[in-house]
């Protein structure tokens, strides 16, 4: 935040942008997982909408950083992407194994 | 203005989350919105300039608690929705707890808005503390009883955990999750290693990169990898001990040995000694955090079982 | 009646009412499990009124109390091994707590 005033209004706009659908996608996400109606449609609103907002919210907080903090906020956002991919895999499965047996 | 609005909003969910989890009536409910909330104090702490409950906090509240209770809950098996309490019988305990609260809030709002003497002092002593990041040094220095205290209670809970450890939960592990677990290990290794260095000026410490090893061997464990991390292994034993074991003799050396401090103090370090001092306990505190976390949550039978159940009832126990 | 600032006061009022919905989740139960969880939400609120009584004196220079930080990080782990301890203590209840009030148990 201490650059904010630095920016050109250029780079603000683009940045707010980002922001702005990032924030878009998180609020989509978790109307789909209050809304729909089974865990497999669950996890695909959460996870599918999130790691995509969160890229955009980094995105849009790139222009306010310096070039080593936003490697960081890249090496957080692939881990996230991961670690939800995989969990979103696992409890996949679990609901299916579930199902398979019921 | 800006923060105040961020304030109201997390103040408003952390109080939403904590009733709901109190309120709702089904218990595994009751667990995840328990596990949301610990994730919202994390955050809460940053925003009140305690960076270092932050860290301890993301991996103890959220993940460290979260898995506890999951394990916990899967034991209890399906559970029916808790009774519906009727209005008279929450009526009493519902005027005690407004009683109680308007109460503790005529208490605090008397406090003066002015901290106490002590931030001052500690950072005057901070030169000669051995580090020079605060809490760091009111730790394992100005007030190290504290922290040989609670290595000596996380002792005591593992060694009662072991005793009373009950039949664990048969999970079967996917490759996937496996594969993924063993990913984690090395930049958690090193992520561990960082924050118990950056403790020193930074905020960090044993605690933190204690509890952050706990989480990642925790995933692991469940994964059913790391299976020398066990009690049975005489050099996990050593370890989890090494931690209390370590700081009292180093304090012993510090106090008995002449001509390292000019007026030895108990538990009061040499300033010119501190910083490696500091360096040594923390590592072994740290492998004793960890390991005792880790054991706690997924704490396994002991080598011979103490059998609580009465004859009738130990057969029930299916697999 | 008050000399504490805006968002001070907020933080202070949530810690307190934290505290109080655990006292309540306490008393209501009726589950053991939800009881630890209570005990644990009581122990966010008090740990959050020592960290607010940290930052009163902090202003963007000067830090907040360490001394209280450190008191509540020793909190903290000594709260997650409290839980852990309980939680074995409660599975190991689980098999005769559906015989409960049995009135032949020769002891208590």
């Amino acid at each position: 935040m201490n650059s904010a005033g630095e920016l050109s209004v250029f780079s603000t706009i683009i940045s707010s942008l980002l922001l702005g659908i990032g924030l878009l996608f998180f609020v989509a996400g978790s109307i789909g997982m209050l809304r729909f109606p089974d865990s497999f449609s669950r996890l695909h609103a959460v996870t599918k909408a999130d790691s995509l907002g969160l890229g955009a919210v980094i995105a849009g907080l790139m222009f306010y950083s310096s070039w080593w903090q936003n490697l960081l906020m890249l090496f957080i956002w692939l881990l996230v992407m991961a670690s939800g991919a995989v969990s979103c895999q696992l409890l996949a499965r679990f609901c299916k194994a579930k199902q398979d047996k019921a | 203005m800006s923060l105040l609005l961020f304030d109201t909003l997390l103040c408003g969910l952390l109080l939403a989350l904590a009733l709901a989890s109190m309120l709702s009536r089904q218990l595994s409910h009751a667990v995840i919105l328990y596990i949301a909330f610990g994730l919202l104090m994390a955050l809460a702490w940053a925003r009140l300039a305690a960076p270092d409950l932050a860290l301890a906090e993301a991996a103890i509240g959220a993940g460290l608690t979260g898995a506890l209770c999951f394990t916990a809950l899967a034991r209890q098996g399906k559970l029916p929705l808790s009774p519906q309490v009727s209005w008279q019988q929450r009526g009493w305990p519902v005027l005690f707890v407004l009683l109680m609260l308007s109460g503790l809030l005529l208490a605090l709002l008397q406090l003066p808005a002015s901290p106490g003497p002590l931030p001052a002092l500690v950072l005057q002593e901070l030169a000669d503390s051995g580090v020079s990041h605060p809490v760091t040094a009111v730790l394992l220095n100005f007030r190290s009883w504290d922290t040989v205290l609670e290595l000596l209670v996380l002792l005591l809970a593992l060694l009662g955990t072991l005793q009373v450890a009950p039949v664990p939960v048969r999970q079967n592990s996917w490759a996937l999750g496996r594969s993924w677990s063993q990913l984690l290990a090395p930049p958690i290794i090193l992520l561990a290693g960082y924050i118990l260095w950056a403790g020193a000026s930074q905020p960090g410490g044993a605690f933190q990169a204690g509890a952050l090893l706990a989480a990642g061997a925790v995933v692991l464990k469940l994964n059913r990898q790391l299976n020398w991390l066990a009690w049975r292994n005489i050099w996990v034993r050593f370890f989890a001990v090494a931690g209390l074991g370590v700081f009292v003799i180093v304090a012993l050396a510090a106090w008995l040995l002449p001509g390292l401090a000019a007026e030895p103090i108990w538990l009061r370090w040499p300033p010119e000694h501190a910083k490696y001092i500091i360096l040594l306990i923390e590592v072994f505190a740290t492998l004793a955090i960890a390991i005792t976390l880790t054991l706690l949550v997924v704490a396994e039978q002991p080598a011979t079982p103490i059998s609580l159940e009465r004859p009738d009832t130990a057969g029930g126990s299916d697999d | 009646m008050t000399e504490l600032s805006g968002s001070l006061l907020l933080f202070l009022i949530t810690a307190a009412s934290l505290v109080a919905a655990g006292v309540y989740g306490f008393i209501i139960g009726p589950e053991p499990l939800r009881r630890i969880l209570a005990l644990n939400i009581i122990s966010a609120g008090i740990f959050m009124l020592m960290v607010v009584l940290a930052y009163r004196g902090y202003d963007g220079e000067a830090t907040a109390d360490p001394v209280l930080q450190a008191l509540v990080l020793t909190g903290l782990v000594v709260a997650v091994s409290a839980t852990a301890f309980g939680l074995t203590l409660l599975a190991r209840l689980k098999p005769s707590s559906s015989e409960i009030s049995a009135p032949e148990e020769p002891e208590q």
